[in-house]
């Protein structure tokens, strides 16, 4: 049974039909991406996977469970958690405090447990640890996206939602946010990413979609789509 | 410690030095100056110092009315400033709990009590807690549909309801009295004496200082102190962190599994109460209310004061609210200042004029109010303030012994440094930060 499923999804704006009928499992521990031009419906999807926009048709599954009419803020404490695009940092509040608010619906038991992961954040963003008193708004770009998967990863999500971590930032930045991402995976976090930066995307990830005008065109192994001459063509600038 | 090079060492405004003067004492020092300061000015009205004391109006009504809008404001800001919903309708709360009082009491009421089985002397501490009640329960039917709505939809329909209050107790003339109001409604009767013979409360207590002005003013504070405890006590547990979250950014609040709506509302029910509690107070000091009080314009002028002390500051919306009552009365009657002639009547009558224009140049100036708020840490809030302490203790008292100096100072800040206690009070830019209005 896989952890996520989506079955015949439809996501509207009005009329217009951002997402039309799109399918795709991820299945537990796994690491994959969805990936596609500007306007494919990659962020829509991701929208109606947490619970922000609702579902027009089709259904979405969690964990064996129908969560299509289940509200955002059920899925956090269910487990799905997303780190939004735009990155969505409390812009008033210290790193420490967005960290904070990460842990919001899924509280800690113990005292520990609540060390372990703050410390557990750090040590994956030592940069975060320097800047803890710093308020959100006045971080850099790359700052706020690690604050972003830091606090994602304060609600210890079963799923791990990651849209454009990569959008805005520095090749160098990337590199780095694309390794955590793969290190986070491998601690056995699932994690759902979308991404318009398909080289670095497919080359971590276990298995792909690629969404074109909201339809899901193709999908496979990551490795295999990187070779597939059509993606090089369309996502990777290789003629 | 490369980190503690991070330490913000900024310049600090004045409203921040005097907090982290205050939040450094002692618990039992913060009640020796609080209470005799919370004394003092509940003195204002009988020491009537020259100067201070208004001329126009009686010294103690203009305080007790002072009492009334820092309650408005209290509640307002838990909307305006802790959550960040603008709320332009507010006075529409304060209404319906002065006309519920007023429709409980008087007797040009036709649900009028006190002429069967409610005795006048207890029914105004009677009608209090129904106007806290039924103000609450409008706060629920104006949010329930509203605050599916964001920004300045929530504004305009929030107007509308403050628009609509009025309107209402204007044209429903059988039930209201429509633009006669009601009157003679009932006050707490206390302390009755000879010269007193309807209790100190009775707007009939006209023998300064210890008029019913004065009076309503001391119930007042003890309101607006146990209000202040409530509001307090919320906004340092899970519900004020939620309201901050949704202030600062609604959906990203409800990705963290806020329930926004359901916060959003509670922040509401809360105002509206409060709101409703000031209304109930007025009702009673003056035993008369009518439409013509609850004008749009005093939504502007409640929400002025909240601006004016600092969104989210609870003790700042305070001082704004004084500000907003007490100097137009200052001025108004005056003659002369310091020997300077001056027409204290035109300057009273052209307030909003004044305050229209403090608010441009605050905005431009000081977007966040004279005192903003700054943001306690979150989940641990108070225990930071007590480890910071104690370490700042420690570190003063390693540093007297000069033998062991170096190493004690150098332990006592990595003591400091145990996880989430790293965060110094002094939060780093919380100026450029708090205004967004």
């Amino acid at each position: 049974m896989p952890l996520l499923e989506l079955k015949d999804l439809t996501v509207a704006y009005d009329r217009i039909e951002a997402v039309r009928g799109i399918s795709l499992t991820v299945d537990d521990g796994e690491l994959v991406t969805l990936i596609g031009a500007n306007g494919a419906g990659k962020t829509t999807t991701m929208r109606a996977i947490s619970g922000i926009r609702p579902v027009a048709r089709g259904s979405v599954w969690f964990d064996g469970r129908d969560i299509t009419r289940m509200k955002a803020h059920e899925r956090v404490s269910a487990g799905i958690v997303q780190a939004p695009e735009g990155r969505g940092v409390f812009p008033g509040m210290t790193v420490v405090e967005n960290l904070e608010m990460g842990s919001y619906a899924r509280t800690f038991k113990t005292k520990s447990e609540h060390d372990a992961t703050v410390e557990r954040v750090f040590d994956l963003f030592p940069r975060l640890l320097e800047r803890r008193t710093q308020v959100g708004g006045t971080l850099s770009g790359g700052e706020q996206q690690m604050l972003a998967i830091g606090r994602a990863l304060m609600a210890r999500p079963r799923l791990l939602l990651l849209d454009e971590p990569s959008m805005g930032l520095a090749p160098l930045v990337i590199q780095q946010i694309f390794r955590i991402i793969t290190e986070i995976n491998k601690e056995g976090t699932t994690i759902l990413l979308v991404e318009q930066n398909a080289q670095q995307a497919l080359s971590r990830s276990d298995r792909a979609y690629i969404l074109e005008t909201g339809e899901v065109t193709t999908s496979g192994r990551g490795k295999d789509l990187l070779a597939d001459p059509a993606v090089k063509q369309a996502y990777l600038g290789v003629a | 410690m490369s980190i503690e090079k991070t330490q913000p060492t900024l310049h600090l405004g004045v409203g921040d030095k005097l907090r982290l003067w205050w939040d450094a004492l002692a618990r039992p020092a913060q009640w020796g100056i609080g209470v005799p300061f919370i004394v003092l000015i509940a003195l204002l009205p009988v020491l009537r110092p020259p100067v201070i004391t208004t001329v126009g109006t009686d010294f103690g009504s203009v305080l007790a009315q002072f009492g009334m809008y820092a309650l408005l404001a209290i509640g307002l800001n838990v909307v305006v400033g802790q959550t960040g919903l603008l709320d332009l309708g507010y006075v529409g709360f304060y209404a319906i709990g002065a006309y519920t009082v007023g429709l409980l009491t008087s007797p040009d009421s036709p649900w009028n009590l006190t002429d069967d089985w409610l005795s006048r002397d207890w029914a105004w501490l009677f009608a209090v807690p129904i106007a806290i009640g039924i103000t609450a329960i409008s706060g629920l039917i104006l949010g329930t549909p509203t605050l599916r709505l964001r920004g300045d939809y929530l504004a305009i329909v929030t107007l509308g309801f403050g628009e609509i209050v009025r309107l209402l107790a204007d044209n429903l003339s059988d039930i209201t009295g429509g633009g006669r109001g009601l009157s003679q409604i009932a006050y707490p009767v206390v302390g009755e004496s000879a010269d007193k013979p309807n209790g100190v409360f009775s707007a009939g207590n006209t023998s300064a200082p210890l008029n019913s002005g004065t009076w309503w003013f001391w119930l007042s504070i003890v309101l607006i102190i146990i209000v202040l405890l409530i509001v307090g006590n919320l906004e340092r547990s899970r519900v004020g962190r939620a309201w901050v979250a949704i202030r600062e950014d609604e959906d990203a609040a409800e990705i963290m599994g806020v329930p926004t709506f359901k916060f959003k509302l509670w922040a509401f029910l809360i105002g509206a109460s409060i709101g409703g509690l000031s209304g109930a107070l007025y009702a009673g000091q003056v035993q008369f209310v009518v439409p013509t009080t609850f004008n749009v314009i005093n939504s502007m002028l409640f929400l002025c004061a909240v601006v004016l002390g600092g969104q989210g500051n609870k003790l700042g919306v305070i001082l704004g609210a004084f500000i907003i009552v007490y100097l137009p009365n200052f001025f108004l009657g005056r003659t002369e200042l310091f020997g300077i002639p001056i027409n204290g009547d035109d300057i009273a009558n052209y307030k909003y004029l004044f305050f229209g224009l403090a608010l441009v140049v605050l905005m431009i100036f000081r977007p966040q109010g004279l005192f903003p708020a700054r943001q306690k840490l979150l989940t641990y809030g108070r225990g930071i303030y007590v480890a910071t302490r104690q370490a700042a203790l420690a570190a003063a008292n390693a540093v007297t012994p000069a033998a062991v100096a170096p190493a004690t100072s150098g332990t006592t800040t990595s003591d400091a440094d145990a996880p989430l206690t790293k965060d110094a009070p002094l939060k780093k830019k919380a100026d450029d930060t708090e205004g967004d209005a």
